[in-house]
């Protein structure tokens, strides 16, 4: 299945030195060098992009891809090298003059403004003034070429992250670009998803354009790219043809040793339900919100379960219900530890045991002007003694962040930094092992290894595994497949709020998850055999 | 060229201590513009408002009087801004604050009272102010009111309150018909420190203030609620803290705070209640706060520096005959360039060459 998209398509532009003949590169960017301060973030990088052909700019966080990527798109001025664009030399005073030229670029992070509508989102990006009802034709019509579905006058805030990102592709297709940079895209997509983007971007190859595209997941650069260029630490590693690969060499090139595989050993026994939801039904909550219907679900002690399901499903409302973020209609419908807890807030409970890990990051999770050593008093405030009296005890704070850094190995420049200065993988990172090392008794985790590098990843889902095996009840909220498959003893999908029974990892396959997924019924007769097979377990 | 605005990897220490600064250099500029097309000496002009109430010791008692005011309102503002809430009434809460406190000094007016009247009088102002301020944050937490909106409007409310009074029941019967109390008791008012000068307690009480504030906002996990809703409210609810009752709160303390500089002010200086008391005491601690980069001990420079400003400007009112309203002007330049300059604490200015064909360079 992997090689479905890939296959068929020959190879017209390989490399020169597959000894075919020389054909000239669309970007050749040559000895690029960008220093900030003492970090040198790329460091005489060379990469030749040809035309027709996509192109992995694989590498661990921090090493330097999105500076690299930065530079090609006109963001980041590089302090030596230079770009060259069909054979001329360029030098982009901004994204706008790379527009200019036919680069274009999606972001991991959208720029979108949430309260308009999708055609009014395009218009703003689009460098001509054009009367907006041609620009919504035109959008329909790239939308539909392509096999992205949109409807134009819907509001942004009303989308999944998946449509999201679709509105940033054909944004970025609307000005017909030949070289399209894609920031880590299947991060937040569904398998069903990623598929449908590998089709739109195998498309967009077979029309001789060309994609750069950056990702920390090593199977789908094997399964879509042509070449891989691999950076560590600011330096080009190699420039190879990633089907020729094994995944564990691909790795070992980015993290210069061999990943760790999660080490599936842990000790359980029987073990008591320690996250009970008992028909949890959560009504939309204003416009922006979803809704659950009556999600039930035991999470034991020393098991972890997933969610699957495609963004937008009531992933969000779940997570806020089980954090105490939003309250439940009454106490009885969660119980954590057995104690009723529906109506407590975020702080009680907390003090049962309970731990969260949001998706977002930046804002929610962590804040990123205050210092590392804040962020933990986040939501260490609520037990330990970080405060005594009402006083901060900043001794306390530091520690925990130091603790907290060197257990999980968070990288940083220097003791105690703000956390908008940590990479995402850094700082997500330090968001689990804030919780972890609180020695929950239920941990909540939504997208743990969200835009993460393979190193951090692996890290983090080691250290998930090792909670359960020290008898925490843990849910993993995730889009990520994998992940899922690799970590959960349980899987269960949300659909339009309402939760499927959960069923063994084991019997879980790709395809019938994502039937769930998508909405498919579930079939009655697993329900009850996996629930027992649960609590047997 | 052209200028870009970029985004900084963490905030630029040196920055926040110089924004201030550069703020308060670039006003200057623009005072001298200003003094020059008025047809003014630009050079007098700036000694007589910033160098020559430095030199005279009547006029640096002055500056601590209106600094007292100023320096007290603005560390409560601060609170409120710094968690991103507008408590724009600070100018009613003082007023309100002011005429709670007289409430007794009106009515034990002569009547030989002791010395529980002054300590009665700065609660009873301090609680005033808290309550008048309660009344735009209760709006904004039951009906999502906007708190900039309400607050601003009850100070005209209070405003006319005062007016009423003064002018109404507790008018002074020998006052020659001025809208004015009678003189509060000696009991009913703020001891001076010197003799010779206006200076007193009430500025003791400012600084105490500020040292309060610094420990509140820095040390406590109150502080830290406020620091972390105005920086990033989903984290705060995230991290269980209720937004609802920190509004509360911070009117309540802001209001108190205003209102205790209401009662000191009028049981101090001014001697007896009276419509104009304040000079927009409430609005320009708005500007205090921000100059003082909402740090209680930025706050209390500022609160002097702006002090300065109105005193320079009464003598610059009598010496060169240029309108109060000038200082007002300042002030506002001056709030002006320091929201300006804040933006490059996290930001830092960059020159990008211009170059409207860039992409077509030489092959």
């Amino acid at each position: 299945m992997a090689n479905r998209c890939i296959t068929g398509t020959p190879m017209p532009n390989t490399f020169p030195s597959a000894g075919s003949e020389p054909v000239a590169p669309l970007l050749r960017a040559a000895g690029i060098s960008k220093r900030y301060g003492n970090c040198i973030a790329n460091d005489a990088i060379h990469l030749d992009v040809y035309p027709g052909e996509i192109h992995a700019i694989l590498g661990e966080n921090g090493a330097g891809k999105s500076t690299l990527v930065k530079v090609i798109y006109g963001l980041i001025q590089p302090n030596a090298g230079e770009l060259r664009f069909m054979g001329r030399r360029i030098v982009l005073a901004g994204p706008a003059a790379a527009r200019a030229l036919g680069i274009a670029m999606v972001f991991q992070h959208f720029s979108l403004f949430e309260n308009l509508t999708v055609a009014e989102n395009v218009a703003l990006g689009l460098p001509l003034p054009e009367p907006f009802a041609a620009i919504c034709a035109r959008l329909a019509k790239t939308a539909l070429a392509y096999g992205l579905p949109l409807d134009p006058r819907r509001e942004v805030w009303r989308l999944s992250v998946g449509e999201r990102q679709r509105i940033e592709i054909v944004r970025a297709l609307m000005q017909n670009p030949k070289l399209l940079i894609l920031d880590e895209p299947t991060a937040v997509l569904t398998p069903q998803e990623a598929d449908q983007l590998f089709v739109v971007l195998n498309r967009l190859k077979n029309e001789g354009r060309s994609i750069l595209y950056i990702s920390h997941k090593l199977d789908e650069v094997q399964r879509l790219c042509d070449t891989a260029t691999v950076l560590r630490a600011g330096k080009k590693v190699a420039t190879c043809d990633p089907r020729r690969e094994t995944a564990a060499s691909l790795a070992r090139m980015m993290v210069g040793a061999d990943v760790d595989r999660v080490k599936a050993s842990r000790a359980r026994g029987a073990s008591v339900p320690r996250l009970v939801i008992d028909r949890l039904s959560l009504s939309a909550d204003g416009p922006h919100e979803g809704r659950l219907k009556e999600v039930s679900l035991k999470v034991c002690g020393g098991e972890i379960v997933g969610i699957a399901g495609v963004a937008g499903n009531g992933q969000d409302e779940l997570f806020a219900a089980l954090s105490g973020e939003r309250l439940a209609a009454n106490a009885e419908t969660i119980l954590i530890d057995g104690r009723a807890a529906g109506l407590f807030g975020v702080t009680e409970r907390r003090r049962l045991g309970a731990a969260f890990v949001p998706e977002e990051r930046l804002g929610r999770g962590a804040v990123p002007r205050m210092k590392l050593s804040e962020n933990a008093l986040l939501t260490g405030h609520v037990a330990s003694g970080m405060v005594k009296r009402g006083f901060i005890d900043k001794r306390e704070t530091l520690a925990a962040a130091d603790r907290i850094a060197a257990t999980f190995d968070v990288r940083k420049a220097k003791r105690d930094p703000e956390a908008a200065s940590l990479s995402g993988g850094n700082l997500q990172k330090f968001m689990v092992g804030r919780e972890i090392l609180r020695e929950p008794g239920f941990l909540v985790v939504s997208q743990p290894t969200w835009g993460v590098d393979a190193g951090a990843a692996a890290t983090i889902r080691q250290a998930l595994i090792d909670l359960a095996g020290r008898g925490t009840a843990v849910l993993v909220i995730s889009q990520d497949l994998d992940e899922l498959a690799e970590i959960s003893d349980r899987i269960a999908v949300i659909f339009d709020g309402n939760l499927s029974a959960p069923l063994a990892a084991s019997a879980a396959s790709r395809e019938i998850l994502g039937l769930l997924m998508g909405g498919a019924a579930i079939e009655p007769r697993a329900c009850p055999q996996e629930e027992k097979h649960a609590v047997d377990a | 060229m052209r200028l870009m605005l970029e985004p900084r990897a963490e905030r630029s220490a040196l920055i926040a201590v110089a924004a201030p600064l550069i703020a308060i250099a670039l006003s200057l500029v623009t005072a001298v513009i200003l003094f020059a097309v008025m047809g003014k000496n630009p050079i007098v002009a700036l000694d007589v408002y910033f160098v020559a109430p430095l030199t005279d010791p009547y006029s640096l008692g002055e500056i601590a009087v209106k600094a007292t005011p100023l320096v007290m309102v603005a560390v409560g503002l601060s609170l409120c801004y710094v968690a991103n809430i507008w408590n724009i009434g600070a100018e009613g809460q003082f007023l309100a604050g002011a005429v709670a406190g007289s409430w007794i000094a009106v009515s034990t007016n002569g009547s030989g009272a002791g010395h529980w009247v002054l300590p009665a009088m700065l609660l009873l102002g301090a609680l005033g102010g808290a309550l008048y301020a309660l009344i735009p944050a209760i709006c904004k937490v039951r009906f999502g009111a906007s708190e900039i909106l309400t607050s601003l409007m009850l100070v005209y409310v209070a405003n006319l309150g005062l007016d009423y009074l003064v002018r109404g029941p507790w008018r002074d019967p020998h006052g020659l018909n001025f809208p004015m109390t009678a003189d509060f008791d000696p009991v009913a008012t703020v001891p001076t420190l010197f003799d010779g000068s206006r200076v007193h307690a009430g500025s003791i009480a400012a600084l105490v203030v500020v040292m309060l504030a610094a420990v509140f906002l820095g040390r406590t996990i109150m502080g830290f609620e406020i620091r972390l809703v105005g920086a990033a409210p989903r984290a705060a609810r995230f991290s269980g803290f209720n937004a609802e009752r920190l509004v509360l709160f911070t009117f309540a303390i802001s209001g108190a705070l205003a209102g205790l500089a209401g009662i000191v002010e009028v049981a101090g200086p001014v001697g007896h209640l009276q419509p104009g008391i304040s000079p927009g005491y409430g609005f320009t601690a708005i500007i205090v706060a921000f100059l003082g980069r909402l740090n209680p001990v930025g706050i209390l420079i500022a609160g002097l520096f702006l002090a300065l400003t109105f005193i320079g400007g009464e003598g610059a009112q009598i010496a060169m005959k240029v309108p109060l309203d000038l200082t007002k002007v300042f002030q506002g330049i001056l709030l002006f360039y320091v929201l300006a300059c804040d933006s490059l604490i996290v930001h830092r200015i960059r020159f990008v060459g211009m170059t409207r064909k860039p992409a077509h360079a030489a092959p």
